[in-house]
């Protein structure tokens, strides 16, 4: 059981045979965590390097935990974007990172395809931790494991993803993830937030939030860039939260047992308001949990290309 | 020097002309009869002459793009392709809107080139849409047409001037369309494919507006109005329209348009990356239908050399453009004639004929009796691979590498001396 | 053809062999553990489990399974196989246990090394002593069973079938050559 690829750089590459197998192999990861000792020796003298070009604490630290319990090396890269344009392109470091035997590099960047440019310069495993609007392949799964965690299945599930579709790489990985498993995913949000042809991804469009959540098992808020605004994408954050900030009283017209998710860092009191953040129906917390998980079950799941004189 | 073609099939859509027989050149010029025997014999059996091609959009980067391109370099890949004349835009460094880089530019050409190479002059000083350049002066210099390609004028105030003004020189004003707030920031076409892979789409539209607004000034003005680089439906349809009410419009498209869609971006190489973008399936065949219609007159190469340094780097950040001097006849033969949408001579008369007759070309276009000796020996049966090592451009840029081809140019003829021979 | 080591019913007295054995060195039952190695030891543990829970009724045996793919030394060399990790459950404290680790085949003694390195995450049990069904010879590591159903030196590879998942028990050596 292997993903049979060197790279993860987007769940649009993956089949369902696929993502079952990463579903599969999450579990005894996680199991890992209840131990007294919360590592295991699976990449001892690997080394994991995480290039961000862009800022980020929590997928960051994610893939920090996930090679640490892993036994694993871990460097952390970050790149001044200021510096990207003058400076060393962007495969030259990716082989400075190689020659100094990186066997995974963790990409986040600002411009989309980034990832797949390093990835195929290079035999080391290159994860997509997100880039530009593109994909976040790990956020994807994990957000998908969750679901699966709580649901014990994918399949027929109805999944609403609110706000920001457009310029929203979590959407995307989660938009691809579950219609490859089988749910029915609808998107809501302004029409000027969603992106061209996303109906053909099997994708269903709302503007209007209230008549979206009616139907969803599981609504994920994305989180909204205030400097949205400034590209009259909406006109303003009071207006935005009036129509598409997820309260109690809009939670009251779904489900009872509907589930919120949301990939973070939150906006309390735009995207979702505090009391439904808190609430029972949240998995917020089991998602940054399952994020680290998932990511260790993708770095034991990949093949870095790498012929080692050391071991056989 | 006297030269006889034997035995070739003499294609001249200017003349609805389609034979075998013999072509003879006497002192650069084509002659009907011979004035005495040929100091050199071409053997044309199975190839096909026709008039040298005539590229009316391409960039050769001269001056101050020598990393890309030289006139040297440029003229090379253009003898290769089977052109004989190319028109170069002048975004080039400085800009052509001044009479000394015409003529430096006349001057490298004659020094270095292998082909015939007229400037295009920005329409506006320095390319910048406030004032109008000098034209006249330009025009004196040498320039075949105003434009200001890749930095439309915005103001259509200014573009109302331009195409006025231009009326007196009989110079086409090239319009590169596109509405820059449509398009800011975009990178390829905005639809499914765009979506998918993250990056900021460019709609149609940012073409289609300004097409539109271009062709409404023509019609104020009389100017003449030639529409660049045609890349989706709503503009063959627009230019259509204006053609039907007798609008003075000309329009090109370029292989790549009639050819790709943007499904090929997928793994984002910048290889795929130009302005206007790759459009899909349904702009291919309506562009295939303009032409066929004749309400699309000529295909240039819009051949855009950048280095790999430039190209092989995320693709928001790689520069737009392609080249496309070494596959044009055989995207044109391959996709257009053999997939029957243009008879050859049809096809042919696109880069030829209909070029030199927009421009105002004498001379040139044809195999007539006293025209200029520029003649593009094709065989139809050449199957090559485009190779990377094997391009002459000094850049490489090209998303048809590895393709095959069956056909293309295998001799190269300007004013009776053959410039380059496969 | 295959040859054929343990048929059905050796097979079982194997077992049985074995559960009397640790039955004998381990009277205090209270304080005993089975863990079952992934994927054929955890379906001997369970006999072996079964078996002395009749040698002692009314005693309640604590049971785990383990696996050690996480715990792999050739997981360096990328051409090796990502193996399916199973579950690894552990349901007691084990500080105060002796643990019978379970097997079916010893061979280079690495898969034993690293179940111990997994059973240490887990805290300090007492002992652990070790249990496997053949015992192939060509040991790498300094690690011997102290239960042994049979010893077959082989280098052949040795295949162990058991009933619940194959539907018969039979133990074959394979001849690679």
């Amino acid at each position: 059981m292997s993903l049979n690829r060197k790279d993860l750089l987007g769940i649009e590459h993956l089949d369902e045979k696929d993502l079952q197998i990463v579903l599969d192999s999450v579990k005894p990861f996680k199991s890992l965590f209840t131990r007294s000792v919360k590592k295991a020796p699976t990449l001892i003298g690997k080394t994991v390097v995480t290039l961000f070009y862009e800022p980020s604490t929590r997928t960051r630290t994610s893939f920090e935990i996930a090679a640490k319990r892993l036994s694993a090396d871990i460097v952390n890269v970050a790149i001044n974007t200021s510096s990207v344009v003058k400076g060393e392109n962007l495969i030259d470091t990716g082989k400075t990172l190689e020659a100094m035997k990186a066997d995974y590099i963790i990409i986040r960047h600002y411009l989309a395809g980034a990832p797949d440019i390093l990835a195929r310069n290079l035999n080391a495993s290159v994860i997509n931790a997100g880039d530009g609007f593109h994909e976040h392949p790990t956020q994807g799964l994990l957000d998908l494991y969750t679901i699966y965690e709580k649901k014990k299945k994918i399949k027929g599930l109805k999944i609403l993803l609110v706000g920001d579709i457009l310029h929203s790489r979590v959407a995307k990985s989660n938009i691809w993830a579950l219609t490859k498993m089988g749910a029915e995913v609808s998107v809501a949000g302004p029409p000027t937030l969603i992106p061209a042809g996303i109906e053909n991804l099997g994708v269903k469009v709302y503007y209007e939030l209230d008549e979206a959540v009616k139907e969803a098992d599981i609504i994920n808020i994305l989180r909204i860039q205030l400097e949205r605004q400034q590209e009259n994408l909406f006109p303003s954050v009071r207006e935005y939260v009036e129509l598409y900030q997820l309260t109690k009283e809009r939670l009251a017209m779904a489900k009872s047992g509907v589930l919120i998710m949301h990939p973070g860092p939150m906006n309390r009191g735009i995207e979702i308001s505090s009391d439904v953040a808190d609430s029972s129906n949240a998995l917020i917390n089991e998602q940054v949990t399952n994020g680290i998980a998932v990511r260790m079950a993708i770095l034991y799941l990949l093949r870095p290309k790498r012929k080692n004189a050391g071991s056989n | 020097m006297r030269v006889q073609i034997k035995n070739i099939r003499i294609i001249d859509p200017s003349q609805a002309k389609d034979l075998i027989g013999d072509i003879f050149i006497e002192d650069g010029k084509i002659v009907s009869k011979p004035l005495g025997s040929p100091d050199k014999i071409i053997d044309g059996k199975l190839k096909i002459a026709v008039p040298g091609l005539i590229d009316v959009h391409a960039h050769l980067r001269v001056p101050g793009n020598e990393g890309k391109e030289t006139i040297y370099t440029g003229t090379h890949s253009a003898a290769k392709g089977g052109i004989t004349t190319v028109f170069c835009m002048p975004n080039t460094n400085p800009v052509v809107d001044n009479a000394p880089t015409v003529e430096f530019i006349l001057l490298k050409a004659q020094k270095e080139g292998l082909i015939n190479v007229f400037p295009i002059g920005c329409a506006t000083k320095g390319s910048q849409g406030v004032e109008l350049s000098e034209i006249g002066v330009l025009k004196k210099a040498g320039i075949i047409a105003v434009s200001d390609d890749g930095k439309p004028i915005s103001n259509a105030q200014i573009m109302r001037r331009t195409l006025e003004y231009t009326k007196m020189f009989k110079l086409p004003v090239i319009s590169h369309s596109e509405d820059k707030e449509l398009s800011k920031n975009g990178v390829m076409n905005e639809g499914e494919n765009s979506t998918i892979l993250g990056l900021k789409g460019i709609p149609k539209q940012a073409e289609e507006v300004m097409v539109s607004r271009d062709i409404m000034l023509a019609e104020l003005t009389g100017g003449h109005l030639h529409i660049a680089h045609v890349s989706t439906a709503g503009s063959v349809d627009l230019i259509r329209q204006a053609k039907n009410k007798g609008i003075k419009v000309t329009a090109e498209t370029c292989p790549h348009y009639f050819t790709l869609t943007d499904d090929i971006v997928k793994i984002y190489d910048a290889n795929t990356k130009m302005n206007p973008p790759l459009r899909e399936q349904k702009d291919i065949d309506a562009i295939k239908q303009g032409l066929a219609d004749g309400i699309i007159d000529c295909i240039a190469t819009d051949h855009a050399p950048h280095t790999d340094e430039e190209k092989n780097v995320e693709f928001d950040l790689a520069p737009f453009g392609i080249i496309g001097f070494e596959t044009m006849l055989s995207l044109v033969l391959n996709e257009l004639v053999d997939k029957g949408v243009l008879s050859l001579s049809d096809a042919i008369a696109k880069m030829t004929f209909n070029p030199a007759r927009i421009f105002g070309l004498k001379g040139r276009g044809a195999l007539k009796d006293e025209s200029i000796a520029d003649i593009t020996i094709i065989d139809p049966k050449y199957f090559y691979e485009f190779k990377k090592e094997n391009i002459v451009s000094k850049s490489k840029n090209s998303p048809f590498i590895g393709r095959k081809f069956k056909g293309g140019a295998v001799m190269t003829i300007v004013a009776g001396a053959v410039v380059w021979q496969a | 053809m295959p040859e054929i080591i343990l048929d059905a019913d050796a097979f079982q007295n194997a077992i049985d062999k074995i559960s009397r054995e640790i039955f004998n060195d381990n009277q205090n039952i209270k304080n005993l553990a089975i863990v079952g190695i992934q994927n054929k030891g955890v379906f001997l543990a369970k006999r072996v489990l079964r078996k002395i829970i009749k040698l002692a009724p009314g005693n309640e045996i604590s049971f785990g399974t383990l696996d050690i793919t996480m715990h792999r030394d050739d997981l360096n060399n990328f051409h090796s196989n990502i193996h399916d990790i199973k579950d690894t459950v552990i349901p007691f404290d084990m500080s105060c246990k002796n643990i019978i680790l379970i097997d079916d085949v010893l061979y280079t003694g690495r898969t034993v090394r690293a179940a111990l390195d997994v059973l240490m995450d887990f805290g300090r049990p007492k002992s652990i002593q070790l249990a496997v069904l053949i015992d192939r010879g060509f040991r790498e590591l300094p690690i011997e069973a102290k239960y042994i159903g049979v010893k077959y030196q082989s280098k052949g590879f040795i295949k162990v079938e058991c009933k619940e998942v194959d539907g018969m028990d039979k133990v074959t050596v394979v001849d690679l050559e």
